[in-house]
Parts: structure tokens; C-alpha cells; sequence
């Protein structure tokens, strides 16, 4: 018999149609003499939607992994970029984005919309190239902020570091009204600021619930909602989203409803998984193991803080707090501070400040043991990766490592990892209790 | 009581049967194309060596590439597990297994109550595993055996830079048109190697005994490189290709206890 409880998610089917909706809207933008642009999940997306309601963005690394889900598509997409010379090592999400382009086919039907123009910021190498590359091929302009002023615990009390960002996104403004021809609204801007934080702030709220056991969500699922903050965090359905998903999720906690009836083993991975195998998150569960999340869907999108006890929780949005946000420069400071104090933000600068946090992870959502992924397709993410394994290790945290790639399915072996789960849960005294 | 192991590998498939722990019969053959067939008849031959029928058996654990076809299992385990287990009942000192087949390279830490503490795995590179040695062997134009030797005679540091197997080979042949001595060669094939597991084993933390196991232990070249690398002796295990089928007899017994 089951130990807990489960039932589906009610608000599954709104998630496949807002995601649906975010790219055809893209896709049809210009029909409706709307914008369309293109920059990476790391944008500062609050910031174009000051040109109007009629924006529309492609964020790159989901769009990418879509297509690395759709596995034949993937394979053209990685053999047009590696025919155009580009070496077959770098950021897989850029190969496929790329693919996509050079092939004039959008994963969601017709082809490729061409962008307006690319925006972007760039905390990983391979962030600011993507779209230099983009904009070269589409013939468009492109506007690229850099924010490598270190990790926030340097720079939050040091308004210059602020500064120079505040001072770059000043400068992108202008540029945006220059190629788009539209007069700037700030009053859109502080709008889409305090969305950004309304959507950040709740989706850190919706994975503390997961500390609770049973955890009311795992980690495949936690993959559909998070990509809403991937997409857009400014966009106000999203936001709005997430407060609806918080209610429901809290639901499930106050009724004691699992996502792994048997629950007895908690995990975490690491980076972005190899989205065309999700399967193996499915696998874990004939051992009763649940990924309850990781550093990266916590903290890619998730804005989080020390609480007064010492736990994280869900950083308090300048709302919460009653600080006014009345101008542009207000504005544009808070999005360069929020934003910068995101988690996933730290460790592209000292792989220790990545080991802290799982540390605080494993602690704080009492996780049995650690699965990290090996990813050959982000440079950025997997920096010091090894590192952070054995801080893990010497806490005494059980971890396992696999290979793969997030996007190029060529890189990942399905038998092979299973059977590397196979091997850690024998580790951890777990036989199967149901079969495969 | 009797139990057996049947370790599908890559390459061979390894039968061991155990009597009240001691092993009374093992087998050994090529996996060939359909491992399913190749596990049955080897067990068939395993027990009949054994004088006993499969009726008599408390239990049958398979461990290996192939576990899962193993009809006749009634239980079975990684590699992991199994080498671990095999290992210290060879040996109660050991802390580390490296295991080196056909395919891939491990390296476990156990504790002294046994316990799988961590692991490794080399799964993407075959120069961390037996089919390097195999390849490099037929470029060399020698059988892996006598690779092996030939390494012995050498202690030139001649440095092999590819980390894959293809590439390896062609500096292989570069290096024989180079008129490089081939015992020179061979030493650099299995200092490559070595080197490939050792750091793969100090990701887990290198604690002595360390034993070695798997079919490529019984390379004489191999195991000098790897001396050398970790920088302290290993133990080479008798039989060392059948610790997992051994690992595995064990298991089946304990589980049927
Ligand atoms: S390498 Fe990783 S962090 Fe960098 S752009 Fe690609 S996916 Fe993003």
C-alpha cells in the first residue's frame, strides 16, 4: 500500500497553454504590429516592456531546451550549427538556438521568426556571443548589458557596481527607443519591476513547500513551472500564474498529498537535466526517491534571503517591504539589485558560494543524498561542479554524478545512468519497490 | 547453502557458484550477440561442474552490463555492489576496488563493515577500460598479453597526449613511424590508462588496500603504470575478471539468509 497520498496537479493544463500561447503570441507578434525579441533567460526582461504591451520575447535557453526535446529536430538543429564550423563543445542550448535559426525553423511550427532586435546581459561566456552571432545572421541590432561586478554579498552595499549596471540599462533604453521608433514608458517599467519581483519572490515561496514531507512536488514537474520565470519573469500572466500554483501547492501540503507516494529518499540534482530524458526523474521513484528540486530550479528563477532563523525563504519584494519604486532610475536600481542577488547569479564567480547553498539545500530540505549532473552542454552552470561535489561529500552527503549533456542527446547514455541510480540507491541500502 | 553469480559483462560472461561460501565451480565465456543464451548455458555448465542442479541453488544474483536478462536471477546488482562485496571477502583490508573491464572503469571506496561509501565511473572514455588496451594492442600488431610484457622492458616516459582511443591510435602509429621502440610504446599506452584511472580513483580518495579487479588486472603492463601512478602497490586479485560473479554468489547468499 501507498505510504502517502498523490493526485495530478489542477493547474497542468494552464501551464501547457500559457506556454503555448508565450510562443505563438512571439511568433505572430509583427501580424500584430507587435515587437518581437530575443535574449537569454538571464535578461532583464522588465526592461523592453517599457516599449508597450505589444512586446514579445523568445528567451533562448528554453526555446532551446523545447527543441532538444524534440530529439529529431535537435539532431538537424546541431548538425546545421556544426556545418556552419561551430565546435561541437560549446553551450548545446546556443547549438540548437542556433540550428533553429540557420535552418529558418521554429520548433513550434512555420519558420524561424526573425527578432527585432536582440537583448541580452552576460554573466557567462557564452551568453553575449549567442546573440552577437544572432544578430549578425538576422541582420538586426543588439544591445548587451555586462554585469560581471561579483557576487552579491560584494556588491550590495557598494552602489557603484549597482551603478555601472543602472548606467548600462539607462544606455539600453535609448537604444531600444532608437530601433523600435516608440517613446519609452517608465510607468510600464516600474509595472514590469514589481511583476519580476512578485514572480520571483513567489516561485521561491512554491519550492520552500517542497521541504515539507512528503514533498507536494518533484522535480520533472517543478521543470513545467519553473520555465515560466525562463520565459518572462515581468509578464504579469506568469506572475499571476505562480500565485494561483502557490495556492494550489500549499493545498496539497495542508492535505498531506505527495508526488511520490512512496517517498522515502530525497535528492537533489544539479544544472539543467538532459531534456530529452527526463525519464530518469521517473526512474527514481521505483526506489521511492523524489528529486525535491535543486540549486538551479530554486535559483535560477527563485529570489530567496536568510530568514531571521537562519533558513532561507522567499526574498520580501520591495512591495512587501513598502519601499516606493516612483522613477526610472528606482526602478532600473531595484531590477539590478534584485536580480543580482539571485542565487544562480553567485557561483559563476567561486564555485564555493554554489557548494554553500546545496549545503543549505541538502539541510534545510532534508535531502538523503545528491545526484549532479555532469553537464558537457553548459559551461557556465557546470564550472566547479567537482568542486562542489566533494564539499558535499565531505559533509558527509552521499553524491552521485552522471554524464550527459542538456541538449545534445548524442552526449547521454539512458541505460548507463540508470544504472548509476541503480548503484546509488544500492549505496543507500534502497532496494526497488516496484519494478521497472 | 549453494548460490550462484552470473556477472554479464561486455565482453565475457562469468559464472561462480558458491558452497557455504567457497567457491566449487566457475565459468567463463564470451558474451557474444545474445547474452540471454550465452548467461544460461554458462550457468547450466557452472552448476553441472559443481554436481549440482539449479533446484538445489537458495539463489541466483546477476550483476553486469547485462543483469537484467538474466532470466534465471533472483536478485541482482551493479557492478558496484557486487565488486565491493567480492572484494573484501578476498580481502577484509581493502578500502578501494578499481575495477578495469572491457568497457568501463570503477573505482569504489568501501568502509570495513563493507559498506559502498563512493564510486566512480568512467563511462564516456574508453581509454579508462580494457577495449584501449585492445585497440592499442592491434595497432601495435601484438596480442594484449604480450602488451603487456613488452611495457615491463621499458622505462623511457614517452607522453601520449590523446585522452580518446581514436585519437591515441593515431599517435600510436605516429609514434611506431617515429621508429619509437614498441616496448616504449606499450609503456606509454598503459601509463595513459593508469593515469586515466588513477584520477578518476582520487575523485573517491585512494585509502589502502587497494585491490584490483576485472579482466584487465591480468595485464602485467597495466598494473606496473598503475603502481606507479597512485603511487603505492595495489593487490592484484586471484581471478580477478570473476570478483563481481563472486560478489554476486555472496550477495545471493546473504539475501536468502
Ligand atoms: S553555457 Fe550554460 S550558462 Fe552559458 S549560455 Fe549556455 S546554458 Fe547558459
Amino acid at each position: 500500500m501507498a505510504k502517502y497520498k498523490t493526485e495530478p496537479l489542477k493547474c497542468w493544463a494552464k501551464a501547457k497553454e500559457l506556454r503555448d500561447k508565450y510562443y505563438q503570441d512571439y511568433a505572430t507578434a509583427h501580424e500584430r504590429g507587435g515587437i518581437r525579441w530575443t535574449g537569454g533567460a538571464w535578461s532583464f526582461d522588465a526592461i523592453p516592456y517599457g516599449l508597450g504591451d505589444d512586446v514579445y520575447p523568445i528567451t533562448g535557453e528554453p526555446y532551446a531546451a523545447s527543441i532538444a526535446f524534440n530529439k529529431e529536430f535537435s539532431l538537424k538543429c546541431m548538425e546545421a550549427t556544426e556545418a556552419k564550423g561551430w565546435a561541437r563543445d560549446l553551450c548545446s542550448y546556443m547549438r540548437n538556438y542556433w540550428g533553429s535559426m540557420y535552418l529558418n525553423k521554429y520548433n513550434f511550427g512555420g519558420p524561424y521568426p526573425k527578432p527585432t532586435f536582440a537583448f541580452q546581459d552576460h554573466i557567462c561566456c557564452s551568453h553575449a556571443k549567442w546573440y552577437q552571432v544572432v544578430a549578425e545572421h538576422e541582420d538586426i541590432p543588439y544591445f548587451n548589458i555586462d554585469v560581471s561586478v561579483g557576487p552579491y554579498h560584494l556588491i550590495k552595499d557598494n552602489p557603484q557596481k549597482i551603478k555601472y549596471i543602472v548606467d548600462q540599462m539607462h544606455e539600453s533604453i535609448e537604444f531600444l527607443e532608437k530601433v523600435t521608433g516608440r517613446e519609452y514608458n517608465d510607468d510600464k517599467l516600474i509595472e514590469a519591476v514589481k511583476t519580476d519581483m512578485r514572480s520571483t519572490s513567489t516561485w521561491a515561496k512554491i519550492c520552500e513547500l517542497n521541504k515539507n514531507v512528503p514533498a507536494p512536488l518533484e522535480e520533472k514537474s517543478m521543470y513545467s513551472f519553473y520555465v515560466f520565470g525562463t520565459l518572462s519573469k515581468a509578464k504579469k500572466e506568469f506572475a499571476d500564474f505562480y500565485d494561483e500554483l502557490y495556492d494550489e501547492v500549499k493545498d496539497r501540503v495542508d492535505r498531506g498529498i505527495a508526488a511520490v507516494a512512496n517517498e522515502r529518499c530525497r535528492l537533489m540534482s544539479d544544472t539543467q537535466p538532459p531534456w530529452g530524458f527526463l525519464k530518469v526523474f521517473r526512474y527514481l521513484e521505483k526506489y521511492g526517491a523524489i528529486s525535491v528540486g535543486s540549486l538551479y530550479t530554486f535559483g535560477l528563477v527563485g529570489n530567496w534571503e536568510v530568514k531571521k532563523d537562519g533558513t532561507w525563504g522567499a526574498r520580501e519584494t520591495y512591495m512587501e517591504k513598502g519601499i516606493e519604486i516612483n522613477t526610472r532610475d528606482e526602478a532600473l536600481t531595484a531590477l539590478a539589485d534584485w536580480t543580482l542577488s539571485r542565487p544562480e547569479w553567485q557561483h559563476f564567480y567561486d564555485p564555493g558560494l554554489k557548494t554553500e547553498m546545496m549545503l543549505r539545500i541538502a539541510k534545510e530540505w532534508k535531502l538523503t543524498g545528491v545526484m549532479l549532473h555532469l553537464n558537457r552542454g553548459c559551461e557556465g552552470l557546470s564550472t566547479g561542479i567537482m568542486e562542489n561535489r566533494l564539499g558535499l561529500v565531505e559533509s558527509g552527503i552521499p553524491v552521485m554524478t552522471f554524464e550527459g549533456n542538456m541538449g545534445d542527446e548524442r552526449e547521454f547514455d539512458l541505460g548507463r545512468t540508470m544504472t548509476r541510480i541503480d548503484s546509488f540507491m544500492e549505496t543507500l541500502d534502497l532496494e526497488p519497490i516496484s519494478a521497472d | 547453502m549453494i548460490t550462484a553469480g552470473v556477472d554479464v559483462g561486455a565482453k565475457t560472461v562469468k559464472i561462480v557458484v558458491l558452497r557455504d561460501r567457497e567457491v566449487v565451480a566457475t565459468a567463463k565465456d564470451l558474451s557474444g550477440f545474445d547474452q540471454a543464451k550465452v548467461a544460461s548455458e554458462l550457468l547450466a555448465q557452472a552448476l553441472e561442474k559443481a554436481n549440482v542442479t539449479q533446484g538445489d541453488l537458495a539463489g541466483i544474483c546477476s550483476t553486469g552490463a547485462g543483469r537484467k536478462i538474466v532470466s534465471e536471477a533472483t536478485h541482482s546488482v551493479t557492478e558496484v555492489s557486487a565488486g565491493a562485496k567480492g572484494s573484501l571477502f578476498i580481502n577484509p583490508d581493502v578500502r578501494t576496488v578499481i575495477d578495469v573491464g572491457a568497457e568501463e572503469g570503477r573505482a569504489i571506496r568501501c568502509t570495513e563493515k563493507g559498506k559502498v561509501e563512493d564510486f566512480a565511473v568512467n563511462e564516456k572514455c574508453a581509454a579508462g577500460s580494457g577495449a584501449f588496451t585492445e585497440s592499442m594492442a592491434r595497432a601495435l600488431e601484438v596480442d594484449v598479453a604480450e602488451l603487456g610484457k613488452l611495457s615491463l622492458g621499458s622505462d623511457a616516459s614517452v607522453p601520449m597526449n590523446a585522452q580518446c582511443a581514436v585519437f591515441a591510435e593515431s599517435e600510436v602509429v605516429s609514434l611506431l613511424h617515429a621508429e619509437t621502440p614498441k616496448q616504449d610504446i606499450s609503456k606509454a599506452i598503459h601509463d595513459a590508462i593508469a593515469s586515466r584511472i588513477t584520477s578518476m580513483a582520487r575523485r573517491i580518495g585512494l585509502n589502502k588496500e587497494v585491490l584490483v579487479i576485472g579482466g584487465v588486472a591480468l595485464n602485467v603492463g597495466f598494473i606496473r603504470s598503475l603502481n606507479e601512478a597512485i603511487e603505492m602497490d595495489v593487490i592484484v586479485a586471484d581471478d580477478p575478471e570473476f570478483v563481481n560473479a563472486l560478489g554476486a554468489a555472496l550477495i545471493a547468499a546473504e539475501r536468502a539468509n
